[in-house]
C-alpha cells in the first residue's frame, strides 16, 4: 500500500532527532516564575491575584478575558511579587504574574499519583468544563483555546478525531517521548475526546521515522480496548515523512483525503485535530483535575552539548532551563523557541515558557546563515514545496509591489507560513519574509470588506 | 555567544544553490564534452575554451563595468552557456565566428533583459540561431569526425542535409547512437547526452516532463507522416537520433528560465518544440529545427505559466 501524506508540496529536512533517545526528565522548579496572561490565542486573560497573595500549585490566578480565551493557573506554590509588564521572548512588552517559590504545595483535589485511571466519566459537558478550567490549549504551536475547539458551530457535525503525533518539525522529539512514556495517557485523552465530539472515530497519526511509537501505541490501544468498550475505533495512522505533515490542514488532507476551503475551518469537512500534548494535557485535567502546569520541552541543537526533554513548570524562565543544561555554548547564535521552520527566534532569554513552549532548539551561525539573494532563476522550487499549492515566486514580487488585489487573487490569505518556499529557494530570496507583508495586506482588505458588508 | 540573532522563521535552508544546480547541469554535460573532443579533436577543445571564456568575461565585464553590480559569473550559468554554444556549432568554425556568437548569447541574449532569470530566451540558442543566420556557409560546413589524432578530415553531409538533399546514403543507427556521423559538435554522441540527462534527473535538478514530451512529439507526428508515406518521410527513430534534438531537449528545453514551471506548462512546451521541429524538418527550407522551435516556445513560456497553475490546495 503506498505511504499515505498530504497530497501538494512539502519538503524534506533532515530530521535531526538528536534528542530522541532522551527520557523525559523533571526540571526542578526555579526559584521564580514568571506567568504571562497571553498564554493561547485570543483574548488575554485577566489577572485575578494580587502581589503578596499566597498561592498554590494549580491555583487559578487569572481568568478568560473573552470567548476565545483560556484559565491561567499557577505553575508553583508560593507568593505573588508582582503583576506588571514584562518583555516576552521576541521582547515585546506584555502582563506577567511574578511568582516567588515556596516549597511545592499543590491544590486539594489534584491527584498527583501515578495510578492510570481508565474510567471515563459520563457527563459530557462535565468533561468539557473540567477541559475549560484546566486551562486546556493546543499544545501543537496555535494554542487555540481546547473547549471552543471541542464546541462545533450549529449546524456542523464531527465525524473525525486526529490526534496529531506527526512531530513534523525537524529536532523536535517532546511529543514522541511523550507517545513513547504516556501512551496510556494519551489513549485514555483521545477516548475523552472522542466521547465529548459523539463518538467519532479516532485516528493518531505518526509520522513513520517514530516506528517505536507506532507500535507502542498500538499495543496501548490494544490493551485498553480490553478494558473497555469505550477504546475502540482509535486506529494508529503510519504516515510518510513530510513537512509541513503537522499543519492541520495538510494532516486532515492526509488522513481523511478532504480538503478544508480557504478561510474555513476543520470542521466543515468533518475534523477535529488536537494535538498529543493536548491529549494528555485533556487526560490530566478530566482524570486526575491537573490543570496546565507543566509541559515538555525538548532543549536540543548539535552545538549543545547535553541534548534533553525536560518537563517544565509553565513560565520557568529560559535561562534557567538552559543553565541547568550547562550553560549555552559559546558557538550558538541564535536561541528557536519551538522547531527550525515554524519556530520564533528568541530575542530574550529572560522570558519564560508558555504553555505551548514544545522546544528550546539552539542553532550555529552557519547552520541558520542565509545566502545572500540573487536573480530568481525561475526554477520553480518554491512552488513545487508550497503545501497550499501557492506560487511563492509570483506573491513575493506581488507583496514587494503591494497589489492587494493581485495577492488576494492567487490567494496570499491561504499561505500558512510553513516557510517551505523560502527553505528551498536556492537564490536565497527571503519569500516567506515578504510574503508575510502579503499576507497581512490582503486579509486586512477582506477583514475590512467583511465589516462594511 | 555574544548577541543572539533574531529573523524571522523558517530558520533552515536547503542546501542547494543557484551556483550548486548550475555545477550540476555543468557536470551533466561533461561527458558530452569529452565525447566530442574525442571525436572532433583539439578543434573542439579550443572551441570550447574560446566559448566558455569570452561569455563568461563578457559577463564579468559587463556587470562590473556597465551595470555596476556584483558580478554574477560565480553562478556558473555563463559558463553553461558557452559550453552549449560551442556543441552547437560545427567544429571547423573558425574560432571569430564563435566570439561573435557567444558575444551575441551574453550580451544580447541574457545581460540586455536583465541577467540570469530574467531573459526571454535561451542565450545559447539565440547565438546559435544568429551565427546561423550570419555565416550560413560557415555554419554549415560539416566534416565526419576522425577523432582526436584524426588528420584526413572528410567533408560530410549531416544526416538530416543528407536527406534534405535527397539521399542518407549508409549511415546506421549505430553511427548516429555512438557518434559516428557529421554533425555539431554536440549532436554527435546521444548517448553521451542521455548519461548527463539521467544525471540530471537523479540530482532532481530538472524534472523529466519537458523532455519527454518532446521525444513522444517528435517519434509520434514522425510516426505518423512515415506511416503514410515511408518513401518521402523519414522514420521516428532517425528523427529521435539526428540534429540537436538530443541536446535541445534534454539540456536547452529544459533550462529554467525559458522554459514553463508546471508540469502540464511542460509537457505542452514540449509538445510544442516537437511538433515545431518536426514540421520545419519536413517541411521547411532548413534541415534542422530544433532551435527554432524552443525559441518559438520560449516566447510563449509566459502564457503558458499562467494557463497552467498548480491547483491551490481547498480551491475549485
Amino acid at each position: 500500500m503506498a505511504r499515505r501524506t498530504f497530497s501538494i508540496g512539502g519538503v524534506h529536512p533532515h530530521d535531526s532527532k538528536i534528542s530522541r533517545a532522551c527520557a523525559i526528565e523533571v526540571l526542578p522548579t526555579p526559584p521564580v516564575v514568571y506567568l504571562s496572561v497571553a498564554q493561547h490565542i485570543g483574548a488575554p486573560a485577566v489577572p485575578v491575584v494580587k502581589p503578596g497573595d499566597k498561592v498554590k500549585v494549580g491555583q487559578v490566578i487569572a481568568e478568560p478575558g473573552g470567548f476565545v480565551s483560556a484559565f491561567i493557573h499557577s505553575s508553583v506554590s508560593g507568593t505573588v511579587k508582582s503583576v506588571g509588564p514584562r518583555k516576552d521572548l521576541a521582547g515585546n512588552s506584555q502582563t506577567h504574574i511574578e511568582i516567588a517559590v515556596e516549597g511545592d504545595e499543590w491544590l486539594e483535589g489534584i491527584d498527583t499519583s501515578d495510578t492510570l485511571i481508565t474510567d471515563i466519566p459520563e457527563d459530557n459537558k462535565a468533561i468539557l468544563d473540567k477541559i475549560r478550567l484546566g486551562g486546556i490549549v493546543g499544545l501543537g504551536g496555535a494554542t487555540f483555546p481546547t473547549h471552543v475547539k471541542l464546541s462545533p458551530p450549529p449546524g456542523m457535525k464531527c465525524e473525525r478525531l486526529i490526534i496529531n503525533g506527526c512531530e513534523c518539525e525537524p529536532y523536535l522529539t517532546s511529543d514522541f517521548r511523550t507517545l513513547l512514556e504516556k501512551g496510556e495517557q494519551v489513549v485514555i485523552g483521545a477516548a475523552i475526546l472522542k466521547q465529548v465530539l459523539g463518538g467519532v472515530p479516532c485516528t493518531i497519526a505518526i509520522e513513520e521515522n517514530k516506528p517505536e511509537a507506532i507500535a507502542h501505541i498500538r499495543e496501548v490501544i490494544a490493551s485498553l480496548e480490553k478494558v473497555s468498550p469505550k477504546f475502540a475505533g482509535i486506529e494508529v495512522l503510519s504516515l510518510k515523512k513530510r513537512y509541513p505533515q503537522g499543519g492541520e490542514k495538510q494532516l486532515i488532507d492526509a488522513v481523511m483525503h478532504r480538503q478544508v476551503a480557504s478561510g474555513a475551518l476543520p470542521i466543515s469537512v468533518g475534523a477535529v485535530v488536537q494535538n498529543v500534548a493536548t491529549a494528555l494535557a485533556v487526560y490530566d485535567a478530566v482524570q486526575k483535575g491537573k490543570p496546565i502546569i507543566d509541559n515538555s520541552v525538548t532543549v536540543t541543537g548539535e552545538c549543545f552539548p547535553h541534548q534533553a526533554n525536560l518537563l517544565v513548570r509553565v513560565g520557568t524562565p529560559l535561562r534557567y532551563i538552559l543553565d541547568y543544561l550547562g550553560g549555552i555554548p559559546e558557538e550558538a547564535a541564535k536561541v528557536i523557541s519551538g522547531g527550525p521552520m515554524m519556530g520564533r527566534a528568541v530575542a530574550n532569554l529572560d522570558a519564560a515558557t508558555l504553555k505551548g513552549t514544545g522546544a528550546l532548539l539552539l542553532l550555529t551561525e552557519a547552520q541558520t546563515r542565509r545566502r545572500p539573494e540573487t536573480n530568481c532563476i525561475r526554477c520553480g522550487k518554491c512552488a513545487d514545496a508550497c503545501p497550499m499549492g501557492l506560487e511563492p515566486f509570483l506573491l513575493q514580487k506581488l507583496s514587494r509591489l503591494g497589489d492587494v488585489e493581485a495577492l488576494e487573487e492567487n490567494a496570499a490569505q491561504d499561505c500558512i507560513e510553513c516557510g517551505c518556499c523560502l527553505y528551498s529557494c536556492p537564490a536565497g530570496i527571503p519569500l516567506l519574509d515578504i510574503i508575510r507583508l502579503g499576507k497581512g495586506a490582503a486579509l486586512s482588505a477582506i477583514r475590512a470588506r467583511n465589516v462594511k458588508k | 555567544m555574544d548577541k543572539l540573532i533574531v529573523s524571522p522563521s523558517p530558520h533552515l535552508h536547503a542546501k542547494d544553490s543557484t551556483r550548486s544546480l548550475m555545477l550540476d547541469v555543468v557536470i551533466a554535460l561533461i561527458p558530452a564534452v569529452i565525447c566530442s573532443v574525442v571525436f572532433y579533436g583539439w578543434r573542439e577543445l579550443l572551441l570550447l575554451a574560446v566559448s566558455v571564456a569570452t561569455c563568461v568575461l563578457l559577463e564579468w565585464a559587463v556587470t562590473r563595468f556597465l551595470l555596476k553590480k556584483p558580478s554574477t559569473i560565480g553562478d556558473l550559468s555563463a559558463v553553461i552557456t558557452g559550453i552549449l554554444l560551442a556543441l552547437n556549432v560545427p567544429y571547423t568554425l573558425p574560432w571569430w565566428i564563435l566570439v561573435i556568437g557567444a558575444v551575441v548569447a551574453i550580451g544580447v541574449a541574457k545581460l540586455t533583459f536583465g541577467g540570469i532569470g530574467q531573459n526571454v530566451f535561451n542565450p545559447a540558442i539565440v547565438g546559435r540561431v544568429f551565427l546561423l543566420v550570419s555565416y550560413p556557409s560557415q555554419m554549415t560546413h560539416w566534416e565526419k569526425p576522425q577523432g582526436l589524432f584524426g588528420v584526413d578530415a572528410i567533408t560530410g553531409a549531416t544526416p538530416l542535409s543528407a536527406v534534405k538533399e535527397g539521399s542518407l546514403g549508409d549511415i546506421s543507427y549505430a553511427d548516429m547512437l555512438f557518434a559516428n556521423i557529421g554533425g555539431s559538435a554536440g549532436e554527435v554522441c546521444a548517448i553521451a547526452l542521455l548519461v548527463g540527462f539521467i544525471y540530471l534527473l537523479c540530482r532532481r535538478v530538472i524534472k523529466p516532463w519537458i523532455t519527454l514530451s518532446i521525444f513522444a512529439t517528435v517519434a509520434l507526428t514522425s510516426l505518423i507522416f512515415w506511416g503514410i508515406n515511408p518513401e518521402r518521410f523519414t522514420d521516428p527513430l532517425f528523427n529521435l537520433l539526428t540534429g540537436g534534438l538530443i541536446l535541445g531537449a534534454c539540456f536547452m528545453a529544459t533550462d529554467y528560465v525559458t522554459s514553463p514551471m508546471s508540469v502540464w506548462g511542460g509537457v505542452i512546451f514540449g509538445i510544442g518544440i516537437g511538433f515545431l521541429t518536426m514540421m520545419i524538418r519536413y517541411f521547411g527550407s532548413y534541415p534542422e529545427g530544433v532551435s527554432f522551435a524552443i525559441l518559438i516556445m520560449n516566447s510563449v513560456v509566459p502564457l503558458l505559466n499562467r494557463a497552467f497553475k498548480q491547483r491551490k490546495f481547498g480551491r475549485k
